[in-house]
């Protein structure tokens, strides 16, 4: 048994770090050389790590989704599961290659190797040239209107080591005091932040401390902050590449946004037969199939709003296809996979097409092509019990639908006010290509489907 | 996507509207359709030995096999980076095997084909893109340059060269010599190549403009290049130019071929354009998915150079499973030997970079080499 620990290269030009996008291989598989073991996504490309070395994965160091700093070890790799019966598979220290020198990862002497740029900034240079003897500064400094108590004996000598970076304040305001003073602080349990200043440009001395130290304690102000008062989250993955497109998507198409309120309650009567149907007994039926239909039936009148608009061509695409988008939340963000050719597809095929598709995304496991290609999206906020909204035009669809809530509302009803299903319909559009009169009708035939799905669909079959 | 339908037809093909389907095929030099079918051209032909067409297809394959390997190594942190060759084998190993012993060429840094074919170790390259040398080969004597990094710098430098051997006196016989010159699509943007033709075309130099056209200057693809065909600007210039299909390595060898007799024969130069296609990235640092199609990927793979010679091989019965076996299992040999060699390299020592700036040195560069021994030295531990 022999372990080799595999750093994470440099897989450009000075790049620090890379995401973890997806593992090729599991803990206990059997590898070949240069099989691709790992996708790894870095400020520059997305690319698969080919294997190192032939063996055996013992570890793996990193789940995917995180980020890895070049030259930390990703993944263990025994190059002879079949040799000696060493039982522990701990790795021993020199049998893991430490990777020495290599680009981005740490080089003997402390120092960090890049290839171009200025590298990490984490590391420190082990020695520094020639700084010892500037820090002199202050004591030659204006006299003080106070008498400044001389500087301590201390503060004379030059700190032998560097008093640790100034412990930045909680509440992100600086404070002026001199090393010494500051360590004088730190040893009294004293926050120089509770503290005003009297000294030059309000610095904190030695007797502020001294007299902050036997003044009783000030109210504790920032006894509530608990925890901190502000979160940063990296963007990346979904989150990045959601926030790209849709910051592509506002500035260049002029979205319109139409609403609709419907009754649905005979839709909704009529998908309660159908789950009784033996045929329909293990599907899922829900309030979104309809409307899943009712667009591709009003696409088909409407096959304009089934486009998108090529700039550099000058040109208007019509498909005569529909990749029919289903926005889905999910854990890593929002994911709008399609079903492709939706517009062949009977009702049956289309409820398992939507099952599937959700449940794909939800797992995470949605494969990229099933991401792209999409005509039309619907984006169902209903879900999350809101009425309606405006959404916003996936990059290269000309129109999304967002469906809201369905519940009860008072309604006019053959000239009685009744409860019915009621839910409110926002369509987006893209200005450029889809005018106001079509985007209407477009609207209208989905109401009207979805007001009475077996007389349109009569009506228009 | 129309993908799985049979490559279009060749030159000549009708145009297409632009209602979608695969864009019409350019007219161009083809003697070996991608599915190995030979073609006759009244102008350019072969005659390959059965033995000499196994030849080039061993060179495809090798070179395919050690490029890919690099791009293994750069993925596994043993290089700083990489430019693949990959899907432009034909129009480098056509191109390398089509010049004489004393025929000198001038690469950028993707001609590891036309490397391979000078009879130049193919882990030079390596050790260039591994940050130990400056690339090792000698090149006088291999009549190989070494790389330009600098975009179109060595068209230039070509120029000069070639300007030089036609005053030496060594053009106008059949055992003159000629110059190639290597550049990609994106170089032909590049200042510096329209001066080359220029000063080429004007003192009749015995230069080959070899511009390997694989369709995209990085990320840019051809169109915000050039608004007509390359090949067709050396007439701009006042010298023939030729578009070959860039993936069948029978036309580029013929094209080329022709091209520097030409040129020794003091013809003047002539620009060929391998119509090819990058199937990997830029270089390593690059990621083509951000601004290609695949659909495009895929129908440039039907074309694929190797798979066409294989074809071409089985149908006239010139090789047999066993000779494709024996090819592959040579090259893996070879990559590991490349693999193993790359690994054990040694670290350059850093004052080296002082060896080469003047043949017999120079006080000052002495004194930059002791002042810089000893800021090394003041770090803890050596560098």
């Amino acid at each position: 048994m022999t372990i080799k620990e595999f750093a994470l290269p440099d897989l450009g030009e000075g790049l620090t770090e890379g995401e973890i996008l997806k593992w090729l291989v599991g803990v206990g598989d059997v590898i070949e050389l240069n099989q691709p073991i790992v996708e790894v996504e870095t400020a520059k490309a997305a690319v698969e790590i080919p294997a190192k070395w032939a063996g055996k994965v013992v570890t793996i160091h990193h789940p995917e989704g995180t980020v890895v700093e070049v030259g930390s070890p990703i993944i263990a790799i025994d190059t002879d599961p079949s040799g000696s019966s060493s039982p522990a598979p701990a790795p021993s220290a020199d049998s893991a290659e430490p990777e020495a020198g290599l680009i981005g990862g740490p080089a003997p002497g402390g120092r960090t190797a890049v290839l171009v740029g200025y590298g990490p900034k984490t590391t420190e240079a082990k020695r520094r040239p020639r700084s010892t003897s500037a820090p002199a500064a202050a004591p030659v400094a204006a006299p003080a209107p106070a008498p400044v108590v001389a500087p301590a004996p201390v503060a004379k000598a030059p700190a032998p080591a560097p008093v640790a970076a100034a412990p930045a304040p909680a509440n992100g305001v600086h404070v002026l005091a001199k090393p010494p003073v500051r360590k004088l602080a730190r040893d009294l349990g004293v926050d120089l932040a509770t503290i005003a200043g009297t000294g030059p440009q309000g610095s904190i001395t030695r007797d502020d401390i001294e007299a902050a130290r036997s003044a009783p304690a000030p109210a504790p102000v920032r006894a509530t902050a608990a925890g901190p008062r502000e979160q940063r989250i990296p963007v990346k993955g979904v989150r990045k590449l959601t926030a790209a497109n849709m910051v592509a998507s506002a500035f260049t198409a002029p979205h319109v946004t139409e609403f609709l309120t419907v009754d649905m309650t005979r839709a909704m009567k009529a998908l309660d037969r159908l789950k009784t149907n033996r045929e329909w007994r293990d599907v899922r039926v829900s309030p979104l199939l309809v409307v899943a239909k009712g667009v591709l039936m009003a696409l088909k009148r409407h096959p304009m709003v089934n486009s998108s608009w090529d700039e550099a061509a000058q040109e208007i695409v019509v498909k005569n296809y529909v990749n029919l988008g289903i926005a889905a939340a999910t854990e890593r963000g929002l994911i709008v996979p399609n079903i492709a050719d939706a517009q062949d597809l009977s009702l049956r095929e289309l409820a398992d097409a939507m099952s599937g598709l959700v449940a794909t995304a939800k797992s995470g496991k949605t494969p990229p092509a099933a991401m792209t290609g999409g005509t039309f999206t619907i984006t169902n906020v209903g879900v999350f019990g809101v009425d309606t909204g405006t959404p916003i035009l996936p990059p290269g669809e000309a129109a999304i639908l967002a469906l809201g809530t369905i519940r009860e509302q008072p309604w006019a009803y053959k000239g009685k006010i009744k409860l019915r299903q009621v839910t409110t319909l926002g369509l987006s559009f893209d200005h450029r290509i889809i005018d106001g009169e079509l985007g209407s009708k477009f609207l209208r035939d989905l109401g009207e489907f979805l007001t009475d799905p077996e007389a349109a669909l009569l009506a228009w079959g | 996507m129309t993908k799985g339908e049979p490559a279009p037809r060749r030159s000549g093909a009708t145009r297409a509207g632009r209602s979608g389907g695969t864009p019409p095929e350019p007219e161009y030099v083809q003697l070996l359709t991608p599915s190995g079918e030979r073609v006759n051209h009244p102008e350019y032909s072969v005659d390959f030995t059965a033995e000499e067409l196994r030849g080039l297809y061993r060179d495809l394959v090798t070179v395919r096999k050690l490029d890919t390997e690099a791009t293994a190594l750069q993925r596994q942190g043993e290089l700083g980076i990489w430019a693949s060759l990959l899907g432009q084998e034909a129009a480098q190993v056509g191109a390398g095997r089509a010049m004489r012993t004393q025929d000198m060429a001038f690469p950028t840094y993707r001609e590891h084909g036309v490397l391979y074919t000078r009879g130049i170790d193919p882990i030079m390259p390596l050790s260039l893109f591994r940050g130990v040398d400056q690339g090792g080969w000698d090149p006088v004597a291999n009549k190989f340059n070494l790389y330009t990094i600098v975009i179109g710098a060595q068209t230039l430098h070509a120029t000069g060269y070639a300007m030089g051997v036609a005053k030496d006196g060594k053009v106008g016989t059949d055992d003159g010599e000629a110059v190639i010159a290597f550049f990609g699509d994106g170089a032909t943007s590049q200042g510096d190549v329209n001066e080359a033709f220029i000063w080429s075309s004007v003192f009749h130099a015995p230069i080959v403009f070899f511009c390997q056209n694989n369709q995209y200057a990085i990320s840019e693809p051809l169109e915000r290049q050039t608004r007509i065909p390359i090949y067709q600007r050396a007439a701009g210039f006042g010298f023939p130019g030729v578009r070959v299909d860039g993936n069948d390595v029978l036309a580029v060898y013929a094209v080329t071929r022709a091209a520097l007799d030409n040129a020794r024969l003091g013809q003047g130069p002539t620009l060929i354009e391998a119509y090819t296609y990058r199937m990997g990235a830029h270089t390593t640092s690059d990621d083509p998915t951000r601004y290609r199609v695949s659909s495009e990927v895929e129908a440039w793979q039907a074309k694929d150079p190797i798979a066409r010679l294989k074809a071409l091989l089985v149908k006239e019965k010139a090789a047999g499973e066993d000779f494709f076996k024996q090819v592959d299992e040579d090259a893996r040999i070879e990559a590991v030997s490349l693999r193993e060699r790359v690994l054990s390299m040694p670290d350059p020592d850093h004052s080296q970079i002082f060896d080469h700036v003047y043949a017999e040195g120079s006080p000052l560069v002495d004194a930059e080499r002791k002042q810089f021994e000893a800021y090394m030295a003041s770090f803890e531990g050596g560098h």
